[in-house]
């Protein structure tokens, strides 16, 4: 049961990884190598063009573009966006069944079963990345037999978003128990991180100070989304000082 | 029933009954207590082929709703129109609409009655039936809008084998505690003062319906210190309904205003909703009243003063409402914030911009010339207005439900909303469900409380 009283976070902060990602938002060509990535890993159905023009897909990183400029001398900029894992996050305190909250290492933990699906938090999210089940999930034959076992099936009904691959975290900390060793920088790749062909994405543990995550964020081009709203994401984006 | 005492055929307000207030009650000069009493319940309807129609297809478009919203349940949440990122759509609409809608029992009964205002006695019942009937509807909104329905029970508090309590830090769980409140007082409420009603219309019955009548009168025989009782009730029930009213609608803003959504993140909203709630309630009202009254032909009793008294207070409140509306824009157009100004375009522009007009002339320009202007001032253009402002105060909700969620701070996640036929199924059998316990509220039991409208017309 999640504990209000105390933050957990700041009680476990030097005993437990804080995962963060840093995105590079200079490196990132706007592929969708990543999308496509997560819609695979994390078993999420593609919604058929009917329901996709009604803003019915569910992408748990999208790609956002920016286009400054007239046609023809347009630039686009991209920014992959998911879920931010807020430190403050706005979601968390507006759901009445406790379906969400923050976990002592610092991810927005999505309970599915415990969802019943009022979406107050999906409108309460400012970077709008969480996606509500409007049908029970279909793959087409063959596609159901390539589903991720390590990953559940969200039924109808219910709010879901990007883990940061929580099942992966967990497969690298099992690996490392198995090999007696502690986790290391690296060790912990979400489908995201590992299909970026630019290496846009950088995926660790901001608590320690050598991760390369740590030193993208401590670069001084690193900024958060929105943060004037104070929600302290745990998403950093690079990007040359304009 | 016939032997009442001093005390209960004396005036039962705060302030002395005035010159005019006392002709407001006094309906036809020259009927007694007794045969005021005939008159009523003798208007209570028949069975006739007329009331049997209207019930039948009130409960077809009712039951048409229950199927959209079985085919909503069976078949997935897509079968409506809400979508990415508009996750609120006409549900919610409806439920603040409705919710709002049952502030008109409040208003008109406890602060009337707090305040000894003698005219309202004939309207007090039909107002205190649209309190409940209209939680009964809005309070099912919530259970409609939830993707998995059957498991609305978590929100509930109480020791369960899953270890877990509700969020109390959600104002969603807020918005149910308040609205089992307000739901349980006004039942209260409704039900205190049709007590002696129900001694009466047990006296006056037989057989099975003169059981259920004397079951639900609790034994009431008119004595002394049960009217006493009776009285002190009231009074009680008054201030707290009052109070329950109030915060009923200021946690029903909060739900918006505890968000970080832009422009629902407003300390006006609470104030706006009561406002606005009282507003559309006496419109609900004056509505009704000039349906019950062609219908059940009470001419006699809602007469035009009742009519152009609740029309004034509609005048006030579409003034207090557009202060409150003025304040709200004003400060969102001039703070220019990136986030809000955005939905402030999008609410000023294209299809939004036609109904936020459209809002402005219901809610203020309709009522202002036609019951403001004194000599275009009657029941025809009251009732009229009061449609309007229902109209004007349905398309406020949409546009603080719909525009900011349509339109985020990112603008790459902009998307529109429009209802499905799931949507406009169930919105409009709501409107039916109103009609239909109306229908039947009036069958069953008289619509306006007889032993208060004794005490002002018999001079006893």
């Amino acid at each position: 049961m999640a504990d209000t009283t105390t933050n957990p976070v700041e009680e476990d902060a030097q005993s437990v990884p804080q995962w963060a990602m840093a995105i590079d938002l200079d490196r990132c060509t706007g592929c969708e190598a990543c999308v496509l990535a997560c819609s695979s890993e994390n078993n999420i159905p593609t919604a058929g063009p009917e329901q996709a023009a009604k803003g019915r897909s569910k992408q748990w990183i999208r790609i956002d573009r920016y286009y400054e400029g007239e046609f023809p001398d347009i630039t686009v900029k991209y920014r992959p966006v998911l879920c931010q894992q807020c430190d403050e996050a706005p979601c968390e305190p507006v759901c009445p069944v406790f379906a969400t909250y923050q976990n002592a290492e610092g991810l927005n933990v999505q309970i599915y079963n415990r969802c019943i699906g009022t979406r107050y938090c999906a409108n309460n999210c400012p970077y709008t990345v969480r996606f509500f089940n409007w049908f029970a999930p279909e793959w087409e034959d063959p596609l159901d037999l390539q589903l991720n076992p390590d990953v559940s099936i969200r039924p109808a009904g219910v709010v879901e978003k990007c883990t940061f691959c929580a099942h992966r975290i967990k497969r690298a900390k099992l690996d490392a128990e198995a090999e007696d060793r502690e986790l290391a920088d690296g060790d912990v790749q979400p489908a995201c991180v590992q299909s970026c062909p630019a290496e846009a994405m950088v995926f660790g543990d901001k608590s320690d100070p050598d991760s390369r995550v740590s030193k993208m964020i401590a670069s001084g081009r690193s900024e958060q989304l929105l943060s004037e709203l104070g929600t302290k994401p745990r998403v950093f984006y690079l990007s040359k000082a304009d | 029933m016939d032997a009442r005492p001093a005390l209960a055929g004396g005036h039962r307000g705060f302030a002395p009954p005035t010159e005019e207030s006392m002709q407001a009650v006094a309906a036809a000069p020259g009927k007694s207590a007794a045969s005021v009493r005939d008159d009523i319940l003798g208007r209570m309807p028949v069975t006739n082929p007329a009331y049997v129609a209207a019930v039948v297809s009130c409960s077809a478009v009712v039951a048409w709703a229950f199927f959209a919203w079985g085919y909503q349940v069976v078949g997935g949440f897509g079968h409506t129109g809400v979508r990415r990122p508009t996750y609120w759509g006409f549900y919610i609409v409806n439920f603040v609409f409705w919710i709002g809608i049952s502030h008109a029992g409040t208003l008109i009964s406890a602060i009337l009655r707090l305040t000894g205002a003698n005219w309202r006695k004939p309207v007090t019942r039909a107002a205190e039936a649209i309190t409940v009937f209209c939680l009964m509807i809005g309070g099912m909104f919530p259970l409609i809008h939830i993707g998995r329905v059957w498991l609305f029970y978590w929100m509930i508090p109480y020791p369960n084998e899953r270890l877990l309590w509700p969020n109390f830090r959600s104002p969603l769980f807020w918005d149910l505690t308040a609205i089992l409140t307000y739901l349980c007082g006004s039942l209260i409420y409704l039900y205190l003062p049709l007590i002696p009603d129900l001694a009466e219309l047990a006296r006056r019955s037989t057989g099975a319906k003169r059981r259920l009548y004397l079951l639900l009168s609790l034994g009431w025989t008119g004595s002394d210190r049960q009217w006493q009782a009776l009285e002190r009730a009231m009074k009680l029930m008054s201030l707290v309904i009052l109070a329950i009213a109030v915060s009923v609608h200021s946690v029903v803003a909060y739900d918006f205003s505890m968000s970080v959504v832009p422009t629902w993140h407003n300390t006006i909203f609470a104030p706006y909703f009561v406002v606005g709630a009282i507003f559309s309630g006496i419109a609900a009202l004056v509505l009704v009243m000039a349906v019950l009254r062609k219908l059940m032909r009470l001419e006699d009793y809602l007469r035009e003063i009742h009519f152009v008294n609740l029309g004034k207070l509609l005048v006030l409140m579409s003034l207090v409402w557009l202060y409150f509306t003025f304040s709200e824009h004003l400060t969102t157009w001039y703070g220019n914030l990136p986030g809000e100004i955005q939905v402030f375009n999008v609410r000023e522009h294209g299809l939004y911009g036609f109904l936020f007009w459209t809002m402005i002339a219901c809610n203020f320009a309709v009522p202002f010339v036609l019951v403001g202007i004194s000599r275009l001032r009657s029941i025809f253009t009251i009732a009229l207005s009061s449609a309007a402002v229902l109209l004007g105060m349905w398309i406020e909700r949409f546009l603080i439900v719909v525009p900011s969620l349509s339109t985020p701070y990112l603008p790459a996640a902009w998307g529109d909303y429009a209802p499905s036929w799931v949507e406009l199924s169930i919105t409009a059998g709501t409107f039916a469900a109103m009609a239909l316990l109306y229908l039947l509220f009036v069958k069953a039991f008289p619509i306006i409380a007889i032993w208060e409208y004794d005490d002002g017309v018999s001079a006893r």
